[in-house]
Parts: C-alpha cells; sequence; structure tokens
C-alpha cells in the first residue's frame, strides 16, 4: 500500500524542482489528493500538468492508487 | 482477425464526436457509483447544462480504450466538442472559476457552490 510520502518523494524525485503536498483523503491508502507546484508547469495547460504527474504513477493510477486527486501550479 | 478492428475504441470516439458535451462517468447521472463522478455531474447540473453521458462500469474495456484515446487514467472524463476539459480536479476548479460555463456556453451560476470542496467521498466503486 502507499504512502502519502512515498508519492510526495516520488513526485519530487521525478518532476525537478517540484513541491508536493500529499494526503490520504480516506486514511485506507488508496484515495489520495496532492498538490503539486513545479517551475516545469509554466506555459503547460492544466490537463497537461495533470497528465506529467500521472505519468510520475502511469498504471498505478487505478490500480492500487485508486484515486489520484490533483491541484498543480507553476511556480 | 485484424489487429487494427477495435469496436469498442470506434464507438467511443464516435460519441465523443456526435456529442458536444459528453461525461464518461462511473455511473449514471441519477445514480453515480463513485465520488468524483457525482462531484462532476452536480457542476454539470447546476449549470443546467445538458450532457451526454456514458457509464464506463458495465465493460472494463470501455476505460481502458478511453484512457487510450484520451491520455487520461481517471475517471470521469468530460468531453466538449470533441477535445478533453478535465476530470473532477479541473472541471470543479473551473466550475468555480466561471470557466466551465463558458466552454459550455452557458450562464455562469452565482451562489453557493454544490460541488463544495469538503464534501464527503461516496465509497468509490471497487469492480474498475
Amino acid at each position: 500500500m502507499p504512502s502519502t510520502d512515498e508519492l510526495k518523494d516520488r513526485i519530487e524525485a521525478a518532476i525537478p524542482g517540484a513541491r508536493a503536498d500529499v494526503t490520504d483523503l480516506t486514511g485506507g491508502g488508496d484515495h489520495f489528493r496532492a498538490t503539486v507546484v513545479a517551475s516545469e508547469f509554466a506555459g503547460l495547460s492544466r490537463i497537461e500538468q495533470h497528465r506529467r504527474v500521472y505519468a510520475v504513477f502511469g498504471p498505478e493510477i487505478g490500480g492500487p492508487i485508486h484515486a489520484l486527486s490533483l491541484v498543480t501550479k507553476a511556480e | 482477425m485484424s489487429d487494427t478492428s477495435n469496436p469498442i475504441r470506434d464507438a467511443i470516439s464516435e460519441a465523443i464526436g456526435e456529442h458536444e458535451v459528453i461525461l464518461f462517468m462511473k455511473g449514471t447521472p441519477e445514480q453515480p457509483r463513485c465520488g468524483f463522478s457525482a462531484r462532476t455531474v452536480a457542476a454539470l447540473d447546476s449549470l443546467g447544462a445538458s450532457f451526454a453521458a456514458v457509464d464506463i462500469l458495465p465493460d472494463p474495456r470501455i476505460r481502458q480504450e478511453l484512457s487510450a484515446i484520451s491520455n487520461w487514467p481517471t475517471i470521469p472524463q468530460l468531453f466538449v466538442k470533441g477535445e478533453l476539459v478535465g476530470g473532477s480536479d479541473i472541471v470543479t476548479e473551473m466550475y468555480e472559476s466561471g470557466e466551465l460555463a463558458q466552454v459550455l456556453g452557458v450562464e455562469p451560476q452565482s451562489g453557493e457552490s454544490p460541488v463544495a470542496d469538503g464534501a464527503p467521498m461516496q465509497i468509490e466503486n471497487r469492480l474498475s
């Protein structure tokens, strides 16, 4: 079961300079919410910003990570 | 059997092309089976927007093919004029900022948000 710390670390490792704040929405370890701020989001649409974060987890989204709710911001 | 024959993918593409506003969701607008889908329907309903809805739960291939087309891993997915607008997070943000009304070409709604952030999530459907 993924932890909020694991998700935070993986987002920050995959997106250089990103700061991620991850919470477990239900306490069940499978519904998460992440706020991600990154300079590389500048110039990207919201859809593209979210795709960038989803791409960190690939097929885990919808699998062990049942839901990942996102708020993304450019730095 | 040809590898290029993919009736489910074709049907999804066709539906996206045919309906100006179409929501792929878990359950139906009357009976959403997931909190994220429910929240997205609530945003559309409160703007009085009419939309087509497709329940992705009856066949796991629908979700698989939809995500392959849209390059978007989660459900719900809202398309307007053939373009992916977003999932529940983006639709909620756009609802709150008034952008959703603009995209849908309807009057923005003033007053209380029916899709408040703190709304309790429904139990997620586990079949998907």
